[in-house]
């Protein structure tokens, strides 16, 4: 049932080949519930998402901001666990096998659950590619290394700190795509300010050939097509997570037309990362 | 100071230059933080072998911090355990009242090196804040101290300490109000701004440089105790006892006689209610390994890899995390480490008080309570020292409060 090459590589080998922009929505797993969120989920690909960002809550998230941290706590009290947002991935991909699934999280819960065996669970369940903030190169050994052995990629973050001397050590090995943070900050804090990253991007491309896409930053779809003309995707988190917020009352229930409209919120902005 | 270089077989040659204690340590950080956590090493290693900068760091722990600190016989201490001879390294006698000042003198001369125009800090107790914001206000420099919600309701005195001194103590509302999130706080301050601040570490952990840094200033106290205890007793401790929250008076007391077999080294982790009850700061005796804050290191968590909130009494040791070198020293069995319920510290803080006219802060109350467990087992030629890490003036609130007393 895998496909013979990651899923990630022929997903932006086909938006090259179509002329298009990536747009990767993220979503923290088990928000708003465990019930709700396979349901969003299984609705990203329908609503524009040409690759799948899946935040794994952690109690200490040092780079999220106030949103995404607002969504962990929100999922830690629906029960989220890393089996269960493994089952989440095996869930969707019965119904859908092309849509590359990118995990995002902080290392600690799987470290607790073991390197190896998260890596040989995540790769059965159709996970591709990983995203884990507190992973540098430096720590290459703890983490990236036995993932590219079962060819899952470790995606690599490029920052507005990353100088010159920086770059070659990030770009070293790195696969799948850049994820160019566009902030010195916490996701959701502050827009994106297209003009500064000509600068990053520009200096990535001269030392790289793999796909680039901005995250942190990005709200509207404004934004999303601004951003996506400069890079090759774009990544939308915390503007989710905010209208996943808005339904949700001071009680803690939730709205019966959140996936509905949350969806078409999404809708909305991948028509301007598609450039519509 | 009596030359005491490392071996090649010695405890006391890490970390490696990637910041690792055997497999703790590291540099798990964010990507935008790896050149300035790099930037903060080079720096650290070039001042090391820089004269002039240790010129001045001794000018200042000595006119301004009041170094060296005495080491105390403790007469009536000695006489009501009867058994091991109590001497206690007077850290809180120091300029702001504990250890921390050590390590914040060397953390913002470095700054100043860097050229770097904005101090932050996180603080538990409010000790490392205070320090933080008084080495601040000396060389005039913006400070901001990151400090849980729960911690400026426990420690109200040195909130306002350092407001005086010019700080802006921001309030942290996320998860448990103390200083792990505090921690958590400072970080994404530092990440948002890289460009001219420089992030002041209250503990032996964090990222590489950081544990290894923050001893190397704290080893100050175990190279007085080697010298003041030769000048007393014509030779070395046999026992040495600390508290254990993040580590670093421990540390600073230890570093010294890792490669003296003779001398027994105990660390006192905080039991809380107890270590059975799950409510406790105890991440050695009770935690397992793991990533957080930078480091790898032990911490408390559940079976999910999510960190659990610590309990103390004492906000300097309620952390769910220890520094790596204590890990490291854990594994290896060089550092006997135990633990202290709150309960058993509060015993101990008012034994100190009126036995010798100390009032301890509560961290190393727990470190007293240890003493008064063992001290009555050993012989009367054992030379005991006990790092007396800092002063209780901040703790009366909470002492007036647990016990029943209305001030």
């Amino acid at each position: 049932m895998n496909n013979p090459i990651n899923r990630l590589e022929a997903r932006f080998a086909a938006l090259k080949a179509a002329g298009r922009k990536a747009f990767i929505p993220f979503a923290t797993a088990g928000y708003p519930n465990l019930d709700i969120f396979p349901q969003l989920l299984a609705g990203l690909p329908k609503a524009g998402a040409d690759i799948i960002e899946i935040g794994m809550p952690f109690s200490d998230p040092m780079a999220d901001g106030p949103a995404i941290q607002t969504a962990n706590i929100q999922a830690f009290k629906a029960g989220i666990t890393v089996p269960k947002i493994l089952d989440f991935v095996r869930g969707f991909r019965k119904t859908d096998n092309e849509t590359p699934i990118v995990l995002m999280g902080y290392y600690n819960p799987i470290y607790s659950y073991g390197v190896m065996r998260f890596l040989d669970d995540a790769k059965k369940a159709g996970v591709d590619a990983f995203i884990i903030p507190d992973l540098p190169p430096e720590e290459d050994a703890e983490f990236r290394i036995p993932a590219d052995s079962r060819d899952l990629f470790v995606t690599r973050l490029v920052t507005p700190t990353t100088d010159e001397n920086r770059l070659p050590t990030v770009l070293k090995d790195a696969k799948g795509f850049l994820y160019c943070v566009s902030i010195t900050g916490i996701t959701g804090a502050a827009e994106a300010n297209a003009s500064k990253l000509t600068d990053l991007i520009g200096r990535i491309r001269q030392q790289s050939d793999l796909p680039i896409a901005i995250g942190f930053g990005v709200n509207t779809p404004e934004q999303a097509r601004t951003i996506g003309q400069e890079a090759d995707g774009v990544i939308v988190g915390s503007a989710i997570m905010n209208r996943i917020a808005s339904h949700i009352d001071t009680n803690g229930n939730i709205g019966a037309g959140l996936v509905d409209d949350v969806l078409s919120f999404v809708t909305n902005i991948s028509r301007g990362a598609h450039g519509g | 100071m009596k030359n005491t270089s490392p071996t090649s077989d010695s405890l006391r040659n890490v970390p490696d230059d990637n910041g690792h204690f055997g497999p703790y340590g590291g540099r798990f950080v964010a990507e935008t933080l790896m050149p300035l956590v790099l930037e903060v090493e080079k720096a650290y290693n070039a001042s090391k072998d820089d004269p002039e900068f240790q010129k001045e760091l001794d000018y200042y722990l000595k006119y301004y911090v009041g170094r060296p600190s005495p080491l105390y016989y403790a007469p009536r201490m000695t006489e009501k355990f009867g058994g091991a001879k109590i001497y206690l390294k007077r850290e809180e006698l120091n300029h702001t009242g504990a250890h921390k000042i050590n390590h914040c003198m060397g953390q913002i001369l470095l700054a100043k090196r860097m050229g770097k125009t904005r101090i932050i800090a996180e603080t538990g107790a409010g000790q490392h804040g205070v320090a933080t914001a008084t080495v601040a206000a000396l060389f005039n420099l913006p400070c901001t101290v990151f400090m849980g919600e729960l911690d400026i309701e426990r420690q109200r005195p040195n909130v306002f300490r350092m407001r005086l001194l010019g700080a802006e103590v921001r309030a942290v509302k996320t998860g448990s109000r103390s200083l792990k999130d505090a921690m958590n706080a400072a970080l994404q301050d530092w990440v948002s701004n890289v460009d001219n601040t420089f992030y002041i570490i209250g503990t032996v952990g964090g990222p590489h440089p950081y544990p290894a840094m923050v001893r190397d200033y704290q080893s100050i106290i175990g190279r007085e105790v080697r010298e003041q205890l030769m000048e007393a007793e014509g030779r070395m401790p046999d026992s040495l006892v600390a508290c254990v929250g993040g580590g670093s008076n421990a540390m600073g007391l230890f570093h010294e006689f890792l490669d003296e077999p003779t001398v027994n080294i105990h660390a006192v982790e905080a039991a809380g209610h107890g270590l059975l009850t799950g409510m406790h700061a105890a991440a050695l005796t009770g935690g397992r390994a793991g990533i957080l804050h930078g480091m790898r290191s032990y911490f408390l968590q559940n079976e999910d890899g999510q960190i659990q909130e610590a309990h103390s009494i004492s906000a300097g040791l309620d952390y769910p995390g220890v520094g790596p070198e204590h890990a490291w020293l854990h594994d290896n069995g060089r550092v006997s480490y135990v633990s202290i319920t709150d309960n058993e510290a509060m015993e101990a803080f008012q034994l100190c008080c009126k036995l010798e006219g100390i009032i301890p802060a509560l961290e190393p109350s727990h470190a007293l309570a240890y003493v008064a467990k063992i001290a009555p087992t050993l012989p009367k030629d054992h030379l005991m020292v006990v790092n007396l890490s800092g002063r209780g003036d901040k703790d009366i609130f909470t002492v007036a409060d647990r016990l029943g007393v209305t001030i």
